[in-house]
Formats: structure tokens, C-alpha cells, sequence
């Protein structure tokens, strides 16, 4: 165990990687001398060489492209995406490609790709810096996207990313790259269970990488009010843990899922489609979804207005409740039960 | 069966020895053979002007930079060392002419009247386009690398339809060679002889990656591939950026499609002012590149023909002080977006379910006043 920031602990992860398995090789621009712009791959090239750590030309289409390739000849590419809004050169490559190459070929072609994407808001930076593109994968069959809230999920889902002979989009919090935390590098994961971080009972809170965190403060100054949340980190976006998710809502029959993605045909969508599927007649209100708005991410002088935050989780957990929120006209106050 | 109408063709570009250069760097004036029909213009009012231009961009640029350093900037790309090849290009444009540029290119935009709030903005973060793109006949600039060659092609594509008389422009850096996006603007514009200047700024990085990671013959080789014939200049001399233009304004206006410039030239400084070039690049590299400055050299020639250097510096600080301050006054100034700004403008229409979000939101704002009891 060390405590590590997140940025350290991705690489760690890819430095195991890279020492456990010769046919792992990284690609991105930038990844080598710089050491990537968040320094995620900082000395990688200084120890593993130009051949294994890439810098690559500028061109998303060619990172992931060529990646298909490596592929194809037997190697584990890991590539990195310099920020969110840069992958939509390589998204014709990744969802006409790779996403297919496995089904195309009836199982006879493998594509063991690591796509490594830093997204998310809250940084002040300027446009196409900002994004949340995972639902635009989630939608794609074939891929398997998945995110991280803490150091140790990112360096324990970074390392079964690399491992899944499927392709796994990657999303890194960037908002959170520098936050710190225990990472236990024997500990291992899968791709696709979700995590119980709190438990509760009043209802239960679904969300996942940077607002995992929110979350848990939600949860806290919910309980100042007496308020039990059962929060969530789905760490898989595609596929979501349906079970996970629904066990909770039979107990707390109360939903609220929040992500910074725009609400529309999103990750919250798809998981409150589910517990309708899964558990409707437990349920005691309408699920809630506090996202961001249906605009293009904004400037950084809007993005505290485009960004859930806090209150606006409690607002909805009110809602949830039927205690008074922003939308009810007349205080009505119910009681909570325990 | 023969497809292709004629072979690649090497005599389509100048320069691949040697940049073209009209100017050395101590600043003293060459013949030029190709060059030199095009400069006839040039005398001392010109180079003046050039000098001043050059300056003011430059403390543009110092600004900028120490308006982030002090928080009142989210980031900023600097320019320094790469005046010549922008102010040497847009200064023999038409104002009819279209700017289709990437982030960098800060002289352009000041040479085409942008108010210094205008250029700050984007970068304090308070909009996503600092102006109107049909006022200054300048989009406002692109950050993903590439997009905006094809922008310029297919502005061209629809000049030569309507048989209009203008240009458009695509400046871009040696980075975006690699991009499909910039690639596929030359075929398109090639295919159609659109009357568009590919204007590269080979300033040698593309933030950590030497142009080398990019491509292993010059930059200015590669677009005759495609047909489109190109000119390597010397881009941290003003008049050869001028002349090289001139040429290809010319050829462009005269219906003979495409052409492409490679302004080598060299990033003074960062990448932005979040990189540290130190990582990545030794300091004997900056300091050759120092010995090439393009101010430095236009200033040398200036004296060299006997221009009173004296006044003509202290015209231009005088001018660059002036610009300096109002960038200053400009963030002092520049008000913040409303908050009920993020839902406007999605669509060209009022859309019922951002409405209903905003509703929402303005709900939500008034319940977190403090109640009155
Ligand atoms: C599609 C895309 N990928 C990656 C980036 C990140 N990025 C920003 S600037 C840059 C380097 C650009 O180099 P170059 O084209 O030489 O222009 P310069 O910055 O040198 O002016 C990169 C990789 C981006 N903006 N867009
Ligand atoms: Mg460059």
C-alpha cells in the first residue's frame, strides 16, 4: 500500500503492465519525452523505449487506426487520447472498427485495445476540453467503457483494461488526476461490477468517476437532515451493473443518478430504464437524474451552471422524498422513515 | 487505362534546399530572383510599417502572457517568434479575404481590427468566440488541430461556384500535417481548384513532438502530391513571407487553384502557458533560433538602409504600450456571461425542452435565496 495521486497511480499501472506483459505497448501524442500532458506516462519511454512507449503523429484516426493494426499483429496497444474532445478524429475507427472486428470476424480477430481518455469539466480550460463522450461509446456494441473514481479503482481498472481481450474505453477524471488515496497494487477487479460506496436506505445515489465524490458529499450533508443515501460508483458505463443497481433500489425504492454528461440519451437514461425493467413496483418515485444541461459543454465562466453540484443532488433527493424542493410551489414536508 | 492526369511533379515547389529568403538574419537584403518581382513595393514606409505591426504583436503577446501568469487568463497560447510569418502573410491580404485559423494565430487577428476584449475573451474563458466571424472575415479560432483546412476549402469551393473574387486562407501548424482533416482539405481543394492559401507555420514543434515525428521530408513537399504547387520560406523574414503571398494571392486570384506555404520558423516560447518546453528541447536550440529573431532582423535591415531607428522604435512603443494597456483595461472591463447564457443559442429556434431546463434552473437558483421568513 502507498498513497498515491491518481496521475501516479495510472502510472503504475501501466508500468506493471508494461513489465508483465512484452506485447503491451503505448501510443499518443506526447506520451514519450513530455510524458504526456498530465505526466501519466512520465519515464515510460526513459525505461520501456520508443517502440513500446509512441510518440504518435498527430492524428487521432491514425493513433487508433494503427492501433487495429498492432492488433491484429499480436500486440496489447494502449492508446492515449490527449484530452475528451480530440477522439472524434479516431470515433469512425473505434465504433466501425474496433468495436466490430471481434463480431465481424466471428470470433477470429481480437482487439485487446485500451483506449485511455481524460474527460469532465470543472477545470476551467478552454472548449473540446471539458467533455463527457461516454454515452456516444456506451452506445456502441462491442466496446466496453468503464471510469475510475479514486486512485486505486484507476490503477486496479486501468490493469484489467489492458488484460480484457475485448477494447475498453478508458475514462480518467481528469478533474480528479491529482487527487490522492491508498493504492494496494495486489488488488485486482473486474470490468463490470459496481461498488456499494455508502451504504443507506432512503435512497439510492447512482454515479460514477468525478462525481463519485460529490456524491459521498451529498450523502454527508443528507444525513445532517437525517436522510440515509445509498450511493453508488457504477465504475462500469457499458456494461452497467444492473444488479447492483437494482438490489439497492428494492431496499431504498427511491433512484437518483447523476453524471456531468448532458441528460439526454445518456448513461442515466439507460440506468433508470433498467430499474424500471428490473424493478418497477419497488420503486416509491420517480427516478431522478441530475446531469448537465442539453447544451454543448459551455465556456468556463458557465460551467458552475452547466455542472451538477451538490445542491442540485440534494434538490433532487428531495424531490425523490417529497420533501419541499425547487420545483414544488407549496412546502409540503413528509416524513422520512427509517 | 490511365486515371491520373499527370505525374507527380517536383518542379511545384521552391525552397526545399534552402527556405526562400529575401532577408538574412543580420538583416541584410539578398537578390532573389523569385522573390524580388514581388517586393517592389517595399520601401521604407513599408518596412516601417512592418516593424511596427511586428512590435505591437509582439507586446500583445507579452501581455497576454503576464495577464495569465497573474490569473486573469485561463491560458494563452503565445505567438513570440513567429511574427513575421503571420504579419509578412496577412498584410498583402484583401479585408474580402477569409481567415480560417488555429489558436496561435493572434497577429492575424489584431492585423484584421479584433478589439483586444475580443481576443481575450476566449482565452479569460467567457465565451467560446471572442468575434464575428463575417465582420472580420476571420473565423474565430480553431483548437482542433486541422478542422479548419477543410473550412477553408470549401469556403474556396464556394467562391470559385459563385465566381467571387476572394480568397481563403488556412493557417495551420506542422502538427496538423498529419491530420486526415488537413490532408482531405487538400484534396478537395485540388480537385475542385479552389482558391485556397494553405498557410503552414512550421514553428517545429507540435507541443512536445519535433517536427520529425510528423514527417520525414520537408512539409512543403508534401502537398505537391496532391497537385498544389508550394513555396518554403524563410518565415522569420517578413519580406519573404510577403513575396511568397503575393505569389500565391496572385495565382490563387487568377483561377489556378490551391497553393501552399511553409513558413519555417521556430516557437519561442511554451506551447502554452501551461507547457514546460524545457522537457523536451535544449537550450542551445532556443538560443540558435534567438539568433534568427524576426525582429531583430527587420529592425538590422532598417538601419541598415539608413531608416531613423531611433523614432521608428519609439513609435512603436509608443503604439505597443497603447495596445498593452488596453488589453489591460479590457479585463478589468470584461464582464462575466450571465448564467442563464449557457441555454442560449443550442439551436436557431427556442427549443420547449431547453426551456423547460432553464425553467428549471431558474427555479432552482431562486430556492437557494435565503428564505424570507
Ligand atoms: C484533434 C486534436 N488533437 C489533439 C489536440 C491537442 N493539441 C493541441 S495543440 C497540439 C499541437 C499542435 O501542433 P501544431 O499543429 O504544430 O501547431 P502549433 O501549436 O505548433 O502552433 C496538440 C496535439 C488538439 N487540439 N486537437
Ligand atoms: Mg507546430
Amino acid at each position: 500500500m502507498s498513497t498515491m495521486t491518481m496521475t501516479a497511480a495510472l502510472n503504475a499501472a501501466l508500468r506493471d503492465e508494461l513489465s508483465a506483459d512484452e506485447s503491451v505497448v503505448l501510443i499518443g501524442e506526447d506520451i514519450g519525452t513530455l510524458g504526456g500532458v498530465f505526466r501519466v506516462t512520465d519515464a515510460l519511454q526513459a525505461d520501456f523505449g520508443p517502440q513500446r512507449v509512441i510518440d504518435a503523429p498527430l492524428a487521432e484516426a491514425g493513433i487508433i487506426g494503427t492501433a487495429v493494426g498492432m492488433a491484429y499483429r499480436g500486440l496489447r496497444p494502449v492508446c492515449e487520447i490527449q484530452f475528451d474532445g480530440f477522439v472524434y478524429p479516431g470515433f469512425d475507427q473505434l465504433v466501425a472498427q474496433v468495436a466490430k472486428l471481434h463480431y465481424r470476424t466471428r470470433g477470429r480477430v481480437r482487439m485487446p485495445l485500451t483506449v485511455r481518455i481524460p474527460y469532465g469539466g470543472g477545470i476551467g480550460a478552454v472548449e473540446h476540453h471539458s467533455e463527457s463522450p461516454e454515452a456516444y461509446f456506451a452506445h456502441t456494441a462491442g466496446l466496453r467503457v468503464v471510469t475510475a473514481a479514486s486512485p486505486q479503482e484507476a490503477y486496479q481498472t486501468l490493469r484489467a483494461a489492458i488484460a480484457s481481450d475485448d477494447p475498453v474505453i478508458f475514462f480518467e477524471p481528469k478533474g480528479k488526476y491529482w487527487t490522492k488515496g491508498e493504492v494496494d497494487r495486489a488488488a485486482t477487479a473486474d470490468l463490470t461490477t459496481a461498488a456499494t460506496v455508502l451504504k443507506g436506505t432512503d435512497a439510492t445515489l447512482v454515479a460514477y468517476g468525478p462525481m463519485v465524490a460529490t456524491a459521498l458529499d451529498a450523502a454527508i450533508a443528507a444525513s445532517d437532515e437525517g436522510i440515509s443515501l445509498e450511493v453508488i460508483d457504477l465504475r462500469s458505463i457499458s456494461p452497467i451493473d444492473r444488479h447492483t443497481v437494482a438490489s439497492s433500489v428494492r431496499r431504498t425504492g427511491r433512484l437518483i443518478v447523476t453524471h456531468e454528461a448532458a441528460g439526454t440519451a445518456s448513461v442515466a437514461s439507460e440506468v433508470i430504464t433498467g430499474v424500471i425493467e428490473d424493478c418497477f413496483e419497488h420503486l416509491e418515485a420517480a427516478p431522478e437524474r441530475v446531469t448537465g444541461y442539453d447544451t454543448p459543454y459551455p465556456p468556463a465562466a458557465l460551467e458552475e451552471v452547466f455542472l451538477p453540484d451538490l445542491d442540485r443532488i440534494l434538490d433532487a433527493v428531495d424531490r425523490t422524498l417529497g420533501r419541499r424542493n425547487s420545483r414544488s410551489h407549496a412546502p409540503t414536508e413528509v416524513e422520512v422513515s427509517a | 487505362m490511365s486515371t491520373t492526369m499527370s505525374p507527380p511533379d517536383p518542379s511545384l515547389v521552391e525552397g526545399l534546399d534552402e527556405p526562400l529568403q529575401a532577408l538574412d538574419p543580420d538583416g541584410v537584403r539578398h537578390e532573389h530572383e523569385l522573390l524580388d518581382p514581388h517586393l517592389t513595393d517595399v520601401d521604407e514606409t513599408v518596412l516601417t510599417d512592418l516593424f511596427i505591426d511586428m512590435s505591437i504583436v509582439r507586446r500583445i503577446d507579452e501581455e497576454a502572457v503576464a495577464l495569465q501568469r497573474q490569473g486573469e487568463l485561463g491560458l494563452w497560447p503565445p505567438l513570440l517568434g513567429q511574427e513575421a510569418a503571420q504579419i509578412g502573410m496577412v498584410r498583402v491580404l484583401d479585408d474580402q479575404d477569409f481567415l480560417f485559423t488555429s489558436y496561435r494565430e493572434h497577429a492575424l487577428a489584431w492585423c484584421r481590427g479584433v478589439r483586444a476584449e475580443e481576443m481575450l475573451s476566449v482565452w479569460r474563458g467567457t465565451t467560446y468566440s471572442g468575434w464575428d466571424p463575417f465582420e472580420r472575415h476571420m473565423a474565430t479560432p480553431q483548437i482542433i488541430i486541422g478542422a479548419q483546412t477543410l473550412h477553408a476549402a470549401g469556403y474556396a469551393m464556394a467562391t470559385r461556384f459563385a465566381g467571387g473574387g476572394e480568397i481563403a486562407v488556412a493557417c495551420f501548424g506542422d502538427g496538423a500535417m498529419s491530420q486526415g482533416d488537413t490532408n482531405e482539405a487538400m484534396v478537395f481543394a485540388a480537385a475542385f481548384g479552389a482558391p485556397v492559401l494553405f498557410f503552414c507555420q512550421n514553428n517545429q514543434y507540435a507541443i512536445s513532438e519535433p517536427v520529425s515525428v510528423q514527417t520525414p521530408v520537408p512539409i512543403a513537399l508534401r502537398p505537391t502530391g496532391f497537385g498544389i504547387p508550394a513555396l518554403r520560406v524563410d518565415g522569420n523574414d517578413v519580406l519573404a513571407v510577403r513575396a511568397a503571398t503575393k505569389i500565391a494571392a496572385a495565382h490563387l486570384r487568377a483561377g489556378k487553384g490551391p497553393m501552399f506555404i511553409e513558413a519555417v520558423t521556430y516557437r519561442m516560447g511554451p506551447h502554452t502557458t501551461s507547457d514546460d518546453p524545457k522537457r523536451y528541447r535544449d537550450e542551445a536550440e532556443v538560443e540558435h533560433w534567438a539568433g534568427r529573431c524576426p525582429l531583430v532582423r527587420l529592425g538590422k535591415h532598417l538601419e541598415g538602409i539608413g531608416a531613423p531607428m531611433d523614432s521608428i522604435r519609439a513609435e512603436a512603443k509608443i503604439r505597443a504600450d497603447e495596445v498593452a494597456r488596453s488589453l489591460r483595461a479590457a479585463i478589468t472591463t470584461m464582464a462575466p456571461p450571465p448564467p442563464q447564457a449557457l441555454f442560449d443559442h443550442v439551436y436557431t429556434t427556442e427549443d420547449a425542452g431547453l426551456q423547460a431546463q432553464r425553467r428549471q434552473w431558474e427555479q432552482f437558483e431562486a430556492s437557494l435565496e435565503p428564505e424570507a421568513s
